[in-house]
C-alpha cells in the first residue's frame, strides 16, 4: 500500500511545484506595485501548510489512491472474493480496510509535507526567476511567520484526509453491484464524494482551530 | 446434515427460491442442476450464510445457520470449504499464498507445516508447479483448480462446489470429478454440487436434485434421474444428448 503513495509522488511533485510559482506569481504581482515583493515567501509557505499543501494532496491521492481502492474492493465484491473470506470466517475489514487505513493515515501527512516543501521551493523559483527576489530573502520571509501550529494544523489535515479517502472508498467499493459497471460506478462516486468530503472537513478543522 | 426447511429468497422482485424442503445427508454427493438462473447458486449462498432466508431456515448437523449469531456462524463456517463459480482467488496473492491463507489466519500451524499443506493440497489438483505464480499468470481452468486446493485446505467435512468443471478441458474436468468422488469414499466428506454439466452429476452424484422455477421438480438417484418422466428434465437430458438408451443416441438420431 505504500507503493500507492509513493506511485503518486510524480503528479504530487508536479501539482506542487507549480501551484507554489502559480502562487508566488499572483501574489507577487499585486505585492510589486507596492514594492512588498519580498513577502511573497510568508504568503506561499503559510498558504501551503495551512491549506494547499493537504487539500492538493488529498484530491490527488482521493483521485489516485482512492479510485484505485473502490476499484479494488468493488472488484473482489463482484468476483465474490469477498464472499470467499466471509466463507473462511476472515474479516473483510479488517482484512482490507485496515492496512490501507494505517498506510493512508501516515503516507498522507508525509506527502503533505512534501507537497509544502516542493511548492515553497516552486514559489522561490518563481520569486528569484521573475519577481528578483533573492533566494536568502525568500526562504527567510519564508519561515519568519509560518509556526509550528501551521505545520501541525496541516499534517492533522492530511492524516484526517487520509482516513476519510480510504473510508470513502472503501465503502463505495464494497457497495459495488453488477459486475464491471458496477466498479466503473463505485469509483467514480468515491472520488466525488471524498473530494467533497475533503473540502468540507478542511473547513470545519480551520474554523476550529484559527477561530 | 444439510436441511433446508421451507426456505425463501427473494432478491429484485424476484422469488428465486420458492419453498425449499430438502435434506443432504452426511456423506452425500448432492448435485443441483438447473437452467441458467435457476437459483443454483443462490442455493448453494443459503448454506453458508451468504445469503439468508426471507422466510424458512437451513439447519446444519442440527445448528440454524440462518439465525446464528456472529461466533456461532464462525464455528459452524469451520466445517465448510467452498469453491466460487469465478474462484474468487485474491488477484495480489500468489496460488500458494491463496491457499495457505485460511491456514495462516485461522489456524496456528508453522510457517513449514502451512506451506506443506498447501503445496500437497495444489498437487492433488495438479498444480504443484504453480506455487509462486499469481491468479492473473494462469488460465482460468488453473484458478479454478486452486480455488478448489483453497476449499479443501483445511480438510472440511463438507464441501460446496459452484460449477466445479465449467472452463475446464474434458479431461481435468474428469479428475475434478474424481477428486470429489474420492473425497466422499475415503474421507466421507459431504459435498452439495451446482453443475451444468449433466455427464459429471450421473458420474459423481449420490442424488440429483432439478432447480427449476425456484422449486425442486426432481430428486433421485442418478439411475432415476435419466428415467425421468418430468419433462423440463427430460428436456435438459436431451440437451445434453443423454437418453434412457445410452449418452450418444441422442446425437445420432
Ligand atoms: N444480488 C442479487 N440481486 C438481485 N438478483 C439476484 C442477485 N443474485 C442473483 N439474483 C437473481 O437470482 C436468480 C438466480 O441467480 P443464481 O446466481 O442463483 O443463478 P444460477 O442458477 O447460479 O445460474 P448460473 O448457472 O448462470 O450460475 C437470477 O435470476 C439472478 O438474476
Ligand atoms: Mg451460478
Amino acid at each position: 500500500m505504500f507503493t500507492c503513495g509513493i506511485k503518486s509522488l510524480g503528479v504530487i511533485t508536479v501539482v506542487a511545484l507549480f501551484s507554489g510559482m502559480i502562487m508566488a506569481l499572483q501574489t507577487g504581482i499585486e505585492m510589486m506595485r507596492f514594492h512588498l515583493e519580498e513577502n511573497i515567501g510568508t504568503a506561499v509557505m503559510v498558504s501551503m501548510l495551512r491549506e494547499m499543501g493537504p487539500f492538493m494532496t488529498g484530491l490527488i491521492l482521493a483521485a489516485s489512491v482512492g479510485s484505485a481502492i473502490a476499484a479494488q474492493v468493488g472488484t473482489m465484491v463482484v468476483s465474490e472474493e469477498i464472499s470467499a473470506l466471509e466463507t473462511m470466517s476472515i474479516d473483510p475489514v479488517r482484512f482490507l480496510v485496515m492496512p490501507r487505513l494505517i498506510a493512508m493515515a501516515i503516507m498522507t501527512p508525509i506527502l503533505s509535507f512534501y507537497t509544502c516543501v516542493t511548492g515553497v521551493i516552486g514559489g522561490g523559483i518563481v520569486g528569484v526567476t521573475q519577481l528578483g527576489v533573492p533566494w536568502w530573502t525568500y526562504f527567510d520571509n519564508s519561515t519568519l511567520f509560518a509556526t509550528t501550529k501551521d505545520l501541525y494544523v496541516g499534517l492533522f489535515k492530511a492524516f484526517l484526509f487520509g482516513i476519510i479517502i480510504v473510508i470513502v472508498a472503501c465503502h463505495e467499493g464494497f457497495s459495488a453491484s453488477q459486475g464491471a459497471v458496477g466498479v466503473g460506478i463505485a469509483t467514480r462516486r468515491s472520488v466525488i464524494a471524498s473530494f467533497l468530503a475533503i473540502l468540507i472537513v478542511g473547513y470545519f478543522v480551520t474554523k476550529i482551530c484559527y477561530i | 446434515m444439510i436441511t433446508f426447511e421451507n426456505v425463501t429468497k427473494i432478491l429484485g422482485q424476484k422469488t428465486v427460491l420458492d419453498g425449499i424442503d430438502v435434506e443432504i445427508k452426511d456423506g452425500e454427493t448432492f448435485v443441483i442442476v438447473g437452467a441458467s438462473g435457476a437459483g443454483k447458486s443462490v442455493m448453494l449462498k443459503n448454506i453458508v450464510r451468504l445469503l439468508t432466508p426471507d422466510d424458512g431456515r437451513v439447519m446444519i448437523d442440527g445448528d440454524c445457520i440462518s439465525e446464528a449469531s456472529a461466533n456461532e456462524l464462525e464455528t459452524i463456517r469451520e466445517k465448510f470449504g467452498v469453491l466460487f463459480q469465478s474462484g474468487a482467488l485474491l488477484a495480489w496473492m500468489s496460488i500458494g499464498e491463496n491457499v495457505a491463507l485460511p491456514l495462516r489466519e485461522k489456524t496456528d500451524m508453522d510457517e513449514t507445516e502451512i506451506v506443506d499443506r498447501a503445496r500437497e493440497k495444489l498437487a492433488l489438483v495438479g498444480l504443484e508447479d504453480s506455487f509462486h505464480k499469481l491468479p492473473s499468470e494462469i488460465s482460468g481452468g488453473m484458478v479454478k483448480r486452486a480455488a478448489l486446493a483453497r476449499a479443501i485446505v483445511r480438510n472440511p467435512r463438507i464441501v460446496l462446489y459452484d460449477e466445479p468443471t465449467s472452463g475446464l478441458d474434458p479431461v481435468t474436468a474428469r479428475t475434478i470429478d474424481s477428486l470429489i468422488e474420492q473425497m466422499r469414499r475415503e474421507l466421507a466428506v459431504t459435498s452439495v454440487v451446482v453443475t451444468h454439466d449433466l455427464h459429471s452429476a450421473l458420474a459423481i452424484g449420490t442424488r440429483i436434485a432439478m432447480l427449476h422455477s425456484g422449486r425442486i421438480i426432481e430428486l433421485s438417484t442418478p439411475d432415476a434421474f435419466i428415467r425421468s418422466a418430468e419433462p423440463i428434465v427430460k428436456g435438459f437430458l436431451e440437451s445434453q444428448y443423454i437418453t434412457k438408451r445410452g449418452s450418444w443416441e441422442g446425437a445420432t438420431k
